[in-house]
């Protein structure tokens, strides 16, 4: 069919801006790279050479997982929002509403404050541990909480408020946890809860990634079903939907993909909100269209912000949440604005 | 041939559906009409299985309803009910296509396209076929989504019946555009292997389309049979607390329902 190819058309394009703008964001930074100091870098580990000069090394021990982690953290959060916004029926949905990201700051938090009592060590394991477990945990209680034994019509939006009630808890315990922190702890979750990509390795990047194919594939498998649930939760089980079993997989995906991106990066705001918003305006609403789209545009609007991130106070570097926000807030109003997309 | 057998649903303690018993033939038109609250759209309900009974069985021809896969029972079953909300704003054609998604997998097949067209000139919405779904007005909307609901159930299956449940399908509907309708469903459910059962709330259009109604009242069958034997003066004082006065059009012969009063007691 015509829109179809359309459809691929304007993929193709999506990711070809992803791969240009990924090849602009590291280049530049603290330290500048030219094309060619990039390929000997990458040459030089290909070639399994173990004395990279300090300058390679940074690149591709610094810089490049940087990146990639940027890319994956942009699709996982730009699914998430789809996904969610497809399922809640609703356009002003984030993928933190189910509570994942508040409760992964708090998991963050706690470990700020409380961690150095651990008695097992993991290294750099623990802070993604705990946010993942945290994130997982809380959506896990809004989900307890929002269950009752008479499913109607209104299951899903007292999802939503629930979530909307369990986040707002979670932000005054982080809240108080950074208030009793010592100085340099309370400095921390400020500093995690606005997000940073500063903390990118390869570690980082394989479990990112793994959560992100994992999750990508199984939000394709369900675009159909999301597409018939646009219609109503009646009309998608007269449709043959198992509505119930979507519900199930489509939250569990996005857990997975936001509470793991979180886990690593820190709570980044706007992108899941503002992506879907940008390619429904382009595309219309084909969730088969916007999953695979709003990967790509994720992916890219994130490495944009980090590029700024890393090089508007350089050397030193803002939260990627406060540029997300400072972008993403005027974007996603003057969408608002824009006539017809509403109605 | 659609059977209920003996169906209780409960909300809480009471009894919405209280063992109902009725069999729906093909190629008939059934109307089910009740006060509100009677217990129809639950009857729907029930009978398309957006709902299970708590007692009783719904066999389609002759197996039971919970015994198909949500898809295989899709290709079978469409159910149009009286307002439906579109999230997000999505051109008609891709709505109507929705009415396929239980026959084809991931992208639609040459047939499936047909079809949409062949419904989309049936309910004549041809011409805002690329327009969007929010802009249209709302009988505009009603008659895409009869389209919809129609496409799913399109062409004959040859080893199964096809069944099509409306629930209030006229709310928004001008009344010229209510007789249109009903006269396209009539046309539908002249075929041989379609069921049709319907609720509406318009004694008249009742009186001039049912092949069969059914009178609900507190969850049981009232009456049930055609709409000479069912729409009597003693059955609607009942079903509704009103007293009505069947006047014969000189014009054309058919009967009208005029209500004389609000309790009854005339």
């Amino acid at each position: 069919m015509n829109s179809r190819r359309a459809d691929c058309l304007w993929l193709a394009l999506l990711f070809l801006v992803m791969i240009a703008t990924t090849a602009v964001s590291i280049r530049f930074g603290a330290m500048e790279f030219s094309a060619h100091d990039m390929a000997a870098a990458v040459w030089g580990k290909l070639s399994g050479r173990g004395d990279l000069p300090l300058d390679q090394r940074i690149f591709m021990q610094l810089r490049v997982p940087r990146a990639i982690l940027c890319l994956l953290v942009g699709a996982c959060l730009g699914v998430g929002g789809t996904l969610m916004q497809a399922l809640f029926r609703n356009p002003i949905v984030e993928p933190g509403l189910v509570g994942t990201s508040s409760g992964a700051a708090f998991g963050a938090a706690l470990f700020y404050v409380f961690g150095a009592l651990l008695k097992v060590n993991l290294g750099g394991w623990t802070l993604p541990l705990a946010a993942c477990t945290g994130g997982v945990l809380s959506t896990y209680l809004v989900f307890a909480l929002a269950h009752t034994r008479n499913q109607g019509r209104s299951s899903i939006l007292r999802l939503l408020l629930t979530g909307l009630a369990i986040n707002a808890l979670f932000m005054s315990g982080i809240g108080f946890l950074s208030y009793v922190a010592r100085d340099p702890q309370a400095r921390s979750i400020i500093y995690w809860n606005l997000g940073t990509l500063s903390g990118a390795d390869w570690n980082s990047v394989v479990v990112v990634g793994a959560a992100t194919v994992v999750g990508l594939a199984f939000a394709v498998v369900c675009a159909k079903s999301l597409n018939a649930l646009m219609i109503g939760e009646d009309e998608a089980t007269a449709l043959g939907v198992n509505v119930a079993r979507l519900k199930w997989i489509v939250l569990t995906i996005n857990v997975l993909m936001v509470a793991v991106a979180t886990a690593f990066t820190g709570v980044i705001s706007f992108v899941g909100l503002v992506v879907p918003h940008i390619l429904r305006i382009l595309r219309g609403p084909d969730n088969r269209f916007l999953i695979l789209g709003s990967a790509l545009l994720g992916a890219t609007l994130l490495s944009v912000a980090d590029l700024i991130a890393r090089t508007l106070l350089r050397p030193a570097e803002l939260p990627i949440g406060i540029v997300t926000a400072v972008v993403g807030v005027p974007v996603f109003l003057s969408l608002l604005r824009s006539r017809e997309y509403l109605s | 041939m659609l059977t209920a057998t003996d169906l209780v649903f409960r909300a809480g303690s009471r009894a919405l559906i209280d063992h109902v018993s009725a069999r729906f033939e093909p190629g008939r038109l059934h109307l089910i009409m009740g006060a509100n609250g009677a217990g129809k759209s639950t009857l729907i309900k029930l009978l398309t299985r957006l709902e299970r009974p708590h007692q009783g069985h719904v066999l389609y021809d002759d197996a039971d309803v919970t015994r198909f896969s949500e898809r295989s029972l899709a290709q079978r079953r469409a159910v149009l009910s009286q307002a439906v909300e579109v999230a997000f704003s999505i051109p008609v054609r891709e709505l109507v296509l929705m009415g396929r998604y239980p026959h084809f997998g991931a992208r639609p097949g040459a047939g499936d396209l047909e079809i949409c067209d062949e419904v989309m000139r049936f309910f004549d919405v041809t011409d805002m076929a690329d327009r969007s779904y929010g802009t249209l007005s709302g009988g505009e909307k009603q008659r895409v989504q009869f389209a919809r609901v129609l496409a799913q159930i399109w062409r004959p299956l040859g080893d199964s019946a096809r069944y099509l449940f409306l629930d209030e399908p006229l709310t928004f509907l001008d009344i010229r555009h209510q007789i249109d309708f009903m006269e396209k469903v009539r046309t539908f459910a002249s075929q041989t292997d379609v069921v049709v059962v319907g609720v509406v709330h318009d004694l008249n259009l009742a009186v001039r389309f049912a092949d069969r109604l059914l009178l609900i009242h507190h969850g049981n069958i009232l009456a049930d049979g055609s709409t000479a034997d069912v729409l009597t003066t003693e059955n609607l004082r009942t079903a509704f607390g009103v007293s009505p006065v069947l006047l014969t059009n000189p014009a054309t012969g058919n009967a009208h329902l005029v209500v004389e009063s609000r309790n009854g007691d005339t």
